[in-house]
């Protein structure tokens, strides 16, 4: 692996080895000396075109931890608004010794465009590409999903993936490049993926996607407590949607794909095969009251705080494995 | 397992069994009993090394409780050689009981080298924390050393020459019975060294 630009690429070998890496990068953050120096004298380059501050955060943290150094790049207040090019800037970073790249950026298919430019020889991550992908919270995500579903089943997470496990992604799937890398990430582990959404959010072609779709969370929840979900993704509603008329109103969409305190009660009489309760995700932040009521949000099934340090986790295994590569070398 | 000639046996089951016997008793013997004992073994051959190794401790002493002084300490984040040998995933580390504060660790790997890989687990310890001794138990000394690093228990002291690879054959790892466990010295046929090689 050199790059990190989609889930679609992984296959499933390389994301377990993502995903235990990652595990043995949990245990770190647990000891006295949370650092490692694995990356010593090596350079990240945040690479920010759009607004983000836990993504960013985290891999900072993430590449701290590992002992490289960082450097942060966000395009407003930078030569950028100048009008200097994609290519300017990334040849710019790289001469002053950038070993890898994480960039956001707000057209979907930048990083792909960047890693196969030749402008470059860094590492490039993609930290979320327009309504493309965002590989790493997948990453965390599936994480975070593997914990609950391996303690259930009473099993080590390592080696293992989530099969069987069944998984709801809840919101704007037509604008979300997380629901993309998750589909493609779970359903590479194996687990079975649902939809749910109102039509207007759900892309052109979605019926040939390996997913099922539902067009209310109410149907989707199913009845009885052998039918529900074992964990449900809620996504955000982005506030700069809302004027696009995909939905009449933010109570309209509460009322009908929001996580209420009325569906959170039958998802928590849900069990598992093992008898485990269902997971609750958020990709954050949360807009309590509108995809989710304030009870599901502080509901002790909710992972939101676990998928945040999780991700630190993810971002360490990938930069890990990208910047250990001996492919560099010969590449 | 199919060897070629140039394969030679140094170690059969039963030297090996004995040797384990041996640094057991020698163990015990230099730290005065079993007491704040702590075996680590280094992924992934010395990890099954320092679990046999426990087995005999318990039952030279039975004061020794395997399940809280037996652990793992992978060093793969702490490699001085990661950009020549790419990335590898990480084994657990597990640590067990009070951690390693005060403790005697005994590291355990199965061929002593380069000594790189020891060095690297003396930083993943020190991140781990202090303890009060850190001694090294190896299968086989095989010389070479890059570093200034020794051994204080060795199953076999074993002069061999860089064009020779010293593989440590176990059941759990390498699929062989119990009873076909061996040490064995290959001569390298032109092949480029490779990562994992000892």
């Amino acid at each position: 692996m050199r790059h990190l630009l989609s889930t679609a690429d992984l296959s499933h070998t390389q994301a377990l080895s993502i995903l235990d890496t990652a595990e043995e990068m949990a245990a770190v953050s647990t000891r006295e000396v949370k650092k490692l120096p694995t990356l010593r004298g090596r350079t990240v380059v945040n690479l920010f075109f759009e607004d983000s501050t836990r993504t960013r955060i985290s891999f900072e943290a993430a590449a701290k931890r590992l002992s490289a150094d960082v450097m942060n790049f966000s395009a407003k207040g930078s030569s950028v608004s100048k009008g200097e090019s994609l290519k300017d800037t990334v040849q710019t970073l790289e001469a002053i010794g950038a070993d890898a790249i994480v960039m956001r950026h707000w057209a979907s298919g930048a990083a792909a465009q960047l890693a196969g430019s030749g402008w470059t020889d860094c590492a490039v991550i993609n930290a979320g590409d327009g309504t493309h992908e965002h590989p790493t919270q997948a990453l965390l995500d599936a994480l975070t999903l593997r914990r609950g579903w391996s303690a259930a089943h009473g099993a080590d997470p390592r080696g293992t993936d989530l099969t069987g496990m069944r998984v709801l992604i809840v919101g704007d799937i037509l604008h979300s490049r997380v629901a993309r890398s998750n589909i493609w990430l779970l359903r590479t582990l194996g687990a079975d993926v649902g939809l749910v959404a109102p039509a207007t959010l759900l892309p052109v072609g979605v019926e040939k996607w390996p997913v099922s779709v539902y067009y209310s969370l109410d149907e989707a929840l199913g009845s009885g407590p052998e039918a529900g979900p074992d964990a449900i993704m809620m996504l955000r509603v982005q506030a700069e949607r809302m004027g696009g008329a995909y939905f009449p109103t933010a109570a309209e969409y509460t009322r009908r794909w929001g996580l209420t305190d009325e569906r959170l009660a039958r998802l928590a009489a849900h069990r598992g095969a093992a008898g485990q309760r269902p997971m609750i995700l958020h990709p954050g932040p949360m807009n309590r009251g509108v995809e989710i009521s304030a009870a599901a949000a502080d509901s002790p099934m909710n992972q939101v705080l676990d998928q945040v340090s999780h991700g630190v986790s993810v971002r360490m295994a990938v930069l890990h494995l990208l910047l250990s590569s001996s492919e560099r070398n010969t590449a | 397992m199919t060897r070629s000639p140039e394969t030679s046996h140094v170690m059969s089951a039963s030297d090996m069994d004995r040797a384990l016997t041996r640094i057991a008793h020698e163990i015990v013997e230099s730290h005065r009993g079993v007491e704040g004992l702590l075996l680590l073994g280094i992924p992934r051959r010395g990890t099954i090394l320092a679990r046999r190794l426990g087995e005999r401790l318990a039952r030279i002493d039975p004061g020794f409780d395997p399940s809280q002084a037996i652990g793992s300490l992978d060093i793969t984040l702490y490699r001085d050689d990661l950009r020549a040998h790419g990335a590898r995933t990480p084994e657990p580390t597990r640590i067990p009981g009070a951690g390693i504060d005060g403790a005697t660790v005994v590291l355990v790997d199965d061929v002593l080298y380069s000594g790189r890989t020891v060095r690297a687990a003396l930083d993943a310890l020190q991140a781990l924390g202090r303890p009060a001794v850190v001694r090294l138990a190896v299968l086989v000394d095989r010389g070479h050393r890059e570093l200034p690093i020794r051994s204080d228990h060795v199953g076999k002291n074993l002069p061999t020459s860089r064009d020779e690879r010293v593989s440590v054959l176990l059941d759990e790892i390498d699929g062989v019975a119990r009873s076909q466990e061996a040490v064995v010295i290959q001569r390298r046929g032109g092949k480029q060294s490779q990562a994992g090689e000892r």
